[in-house]
């Protein structure tokens, strides 16, 4: 689904970014941890296109992303706050993202609906503007707008930092549920290697903007990153 | 005597480190001109004043000074709403640390006795006071007033602390000011006949000038003791939250696919600071054709000056929300270009928005035909041409100015550098100078009417490029789009 060859960024003649080649197949959960400045960021930025490769390209579904907006339809994503409208309602935004995505009221709603768990009675209903809600019930509100449409693809950087553990528990099941019954190839990034053992079946260490290990997810993964990571 | 020393450092920093500091220190030499500007017109009325009473109206000019001062009083805390900014925003990282909360207000509290809108008024109290003891009048009666009146400043300064956390306040004393100063103008009651008295007592028998500092004490503990009180997260210090219902604007969906960002756009303007203020100035710029219309000012007598005019009365929004075209959207440009979206359809949610404003701007200013047909038809003519030519010059003007723009406060909201640069002055000569020039050549070969015809033509020929220009606006949108979202991440 996501072919990345011969990737790299480098701002002022310092490398963030330089992966040689890799490849997700449809419908794969798959895990990106590391450090600060590793290059996570900078990888989902340059998958949606948001900044140029200094080399290199990345091919979404056989779309070059930097070349044609046409892996637009098909891919989703939740990078940070400004993926956020703040003066929209949590329901205002949904329906805008729906509108965009050519989902009526109703294919939202019924959409949404899916979530009360997971919105925990705090999002919908509350007559408060997104820039006035918490930083975990914003994140909310945008993980579940990500879902909006059936995207294909789905970026979530960070998606459970900031969460309450009942919501981080629930967000794994959805994440699952996504890669495993809907075929969805799902993107996620964490610094808490529990979590995307959980999750992933495969996880990629990034270090300094290199691979530095790409594993298939086991009883054993979550030693090996950590003895990673131990140093 | 360190503690203050340490809050003084802090805000050397805050100022001198802020992300945006050299807009911060061009807008602070701007203001520094407009103070300046103000201490000498208020030093040559000090200075003046006295003598143009006396001399001209043959008045006692400390009896007209006492009849007028409720109103100067009143306006200088209309002004000071308007204009003071308040302190108590940076206190909060104060909160867990280890300095008394009494002595982060004093300081907070004392800080605003040091602003400029206190101390200007020195510059006017000060040369009048001076002049009147020269003029030989008792110098203890001109030392008590002198101290009255610059306690009551102090204390509009504490008033201001309380009015400003609730605009009902403000309402309500600016309401009292419009009726009293209405009834004076029309000589039915003269608020003026109760309060003069207070004024010139404080002349007369000096002493009193005690009262309003005790006053200003009180106010002082008042707002201490406020402060004190609301010294909490989840008190004074919160940001309010608004209770708010969802709008869908259902009505809307007649615009097929452009009605999804005119929802939101109506929002958008509905919703935030920043936009309000826009709002707020281009009704202004309603009235801003009196100055033209009514002859009062000499060097905009000249014919083609109409339609100068009629630009802006009708173009008022067009001007003030459509240069800044994307960036209204600056703090969610990610989402909507990682988004399926068509640029069309964007651009002209914008656009149907500002035909929509001048539209209703052109119906309201009707009352102009009170100056005669050539001032209404100037600014209808005005208005086709805002519609058909301006409306893109505007858009694709905008589509190159990368200023992020920070909805939710009002800094910034009139002017900012970056905005002016050469493309963009280059470009206020199709939208002000060419519609000037065509009136002019039909005004001075056929009559008015070939003018406004002639304007209106050219704005009718630029609606047929309506399609060219949008294509070319997405392709600025398309080459710019890297640039424009690390411009707008900066500030965010």
């Amino acid at each position: 689904m996501i072919i990345s060859t011969n990737l790299s960024k480098t701002y002022n003649s310092k490398q963030v970014l330089n992966i040689e080649s890799l490849e997700i197949p449809k419908g794969q959960s798959f895990g990106l941890v590391g450090n600060n400045g590793a290059g996570k960021t900078t990888f989902f930025s340059l998958l949606l296109d948001l900044i140029q490769p200094s080399k290199g390209h990345i091919k979404n579904n056989g779309v070059q992303v930097d070349k044609s907006e046409d892996w637009k339809p098909f891919t989703s994503a939740f990078i940070d706050e400004s993926f956020l409208i703040g003066y929209l309602t949590p329901e205002e935004y949904f329906y805008f993202i729906g509108e965009l995505r050519g989902q009526n009221k109703a294919d939202v709603d019924a959409l949404i609906s899916q979530f009360k768990d997971f919105f925990h009675d705090e999002i919908l209903n509350q007559k408060k503007y997104l820039r006035d809600l918490s930083k975990g019930n914003q994140k909310k509100v945008g993980i579940v707008a990500a879902l909006i449409g059936n995207p294909e693809v789905i970026i979530l950087d960070e998606p459970f930092a900031n969460l309450d553990p009942t919501t981080q528990i629930r967000l794994k099941s959805i994440i699952k549920n996504l890669a495993e019954k809907q075929g969805v190839t799902v993107l996620v990034s964490s610094h808490d290697l529990l979590h995307v053992t959980d999750v992933c079946e495969r996880i990629v260490v990034l270090d300094k903007g290199e691979i530095a290990k790409d594993l298939v997810t086991s009883e054993a993964t979550l030693k090996e990153l950590e003895a990673h990571f131990t140093g | 005597m360190v503690m203050i020393k340490h809050f003084i450092s802090l805000e050397w920093k805050a100022f001198f480190r802020s992300p945006s500091l050299k807009t911060n220190l061009f807008f602070k030499i701007l203001l520094g001109f407009g103070a300046l500007w103000m201490i000498v017109t208020f030093l040559l009325l000090g200075f003046g004043v006295f003598f143009i009473i006396r001399d001209k109206f043959h008045k006692d000019p400390i009896v007209v000074f006492n009849d007028f001062l409720v109103f100067y009083v009143v306006f200088d805390l209309v002004f000071r709403y308007f204009l003071q900014k308040m302190p108590i925003v940076n206190i909060r990282p104060l909160l867990y640390l280890p300095i008394k909360k009494a002595k982060v207000i004093h300081f907070a509290l004392n800080k605003t006795m040091l602003s400029f809108f206190n101390i200007v008024h020195a510059f006017l109290f000060i040369p009048f006071s001076v002049v009147l003891l020269i003029e030989g009048y008792p110098i203890f009666s001109v030392l008590g007033w002198f101290m009255a009146i610059m306690a009551l400043v102090f204390c509009n300064n504490f008033i201001n602390v309380f009015v400003n956390s609730k605009d009902v306040v403000f309402y309500a004393v600016l309401g009292v000011i419009i009726v009293f100063g209405l009834l004076l103008y029309y000589e039915l009651f003269d608020v003026t006949l109760f309060t003069a008295p207070v004024f010139q007592s404080f002349y007369d028998v000096p002493y009193l000038a005690l009262t309003p500092f005790i006053v200003l004490v009180l106010l002082y503990k008042i707002a201490f003791k406020y402060f004190r009180n609301h010294f909490y997260l989840d008190g004074g210090l919160s940001k309010k939250i608004e209770v708010v219902k969802s709008e869908d604007f259902a009505w809307l969906n007649r615009f097929g696919s452009v009605s999804t960002f005119l929802k939101n756009d109506i929002r958008l303007l509905k919703r935030n600071k920043r936009s309000k203020t826009t709002l707020l100035m281009s009704a202004l710029f309603l009235f801003y054709g009196l100055m033209f219309f009514t002859n009062s000012i000499e060097a905009y007598k000249g014919p083609f000056w109409r339609i100068f005019a009629g630009i802006f009365v009708s173009g008022g929004f067009l001007f003030s929300f459509g240069q800044f075209v994307p960036s209204w959207d600056s703090a969610y440009y990610p989402l909507m270009m990682s988004q399926n979206i068509r640029y069309k359809a964007y651009i002209s949610s914008k656009w149907y928005l500002m035909v929509i404003a001048t539209i209703i701007s052109t119906i309201l200013s009707v009352f102009y035909l009170y100056f005669g047909w050539q001032a209404y038809a100037a600014i209808l003519v005005g208005a086709i041409y805002n519609i058909g030519v301006n409306s893109h010059i505007v858009l694709w003007g905008g589509a190159y100015i990368k200023t992020p723009i920070d909805l939710t406060s009002n800094r910034k909201a009139f002017g900012d550098k970056k905005a002016f640069n050469a493309k963009t002055l280059l470009l206020t000569l199709p939208k002000l100078v060419l519609p000037m020039v065509l009136y002019a050549i039909g005004h001075f070969t056929l009559g008015e009417t070939f003018g406004f015809a002639l304007v209106a033509i050219c704005g009718v020929a630029g609606f047929l490029f309506k399609n060219k220009v949008f294509n070319v606006i997405e392709k600025v949108y398309k080459s710019e789009k890297y640039k424009t979202l690390a411009a707008y991440k900066q500030n965010n």
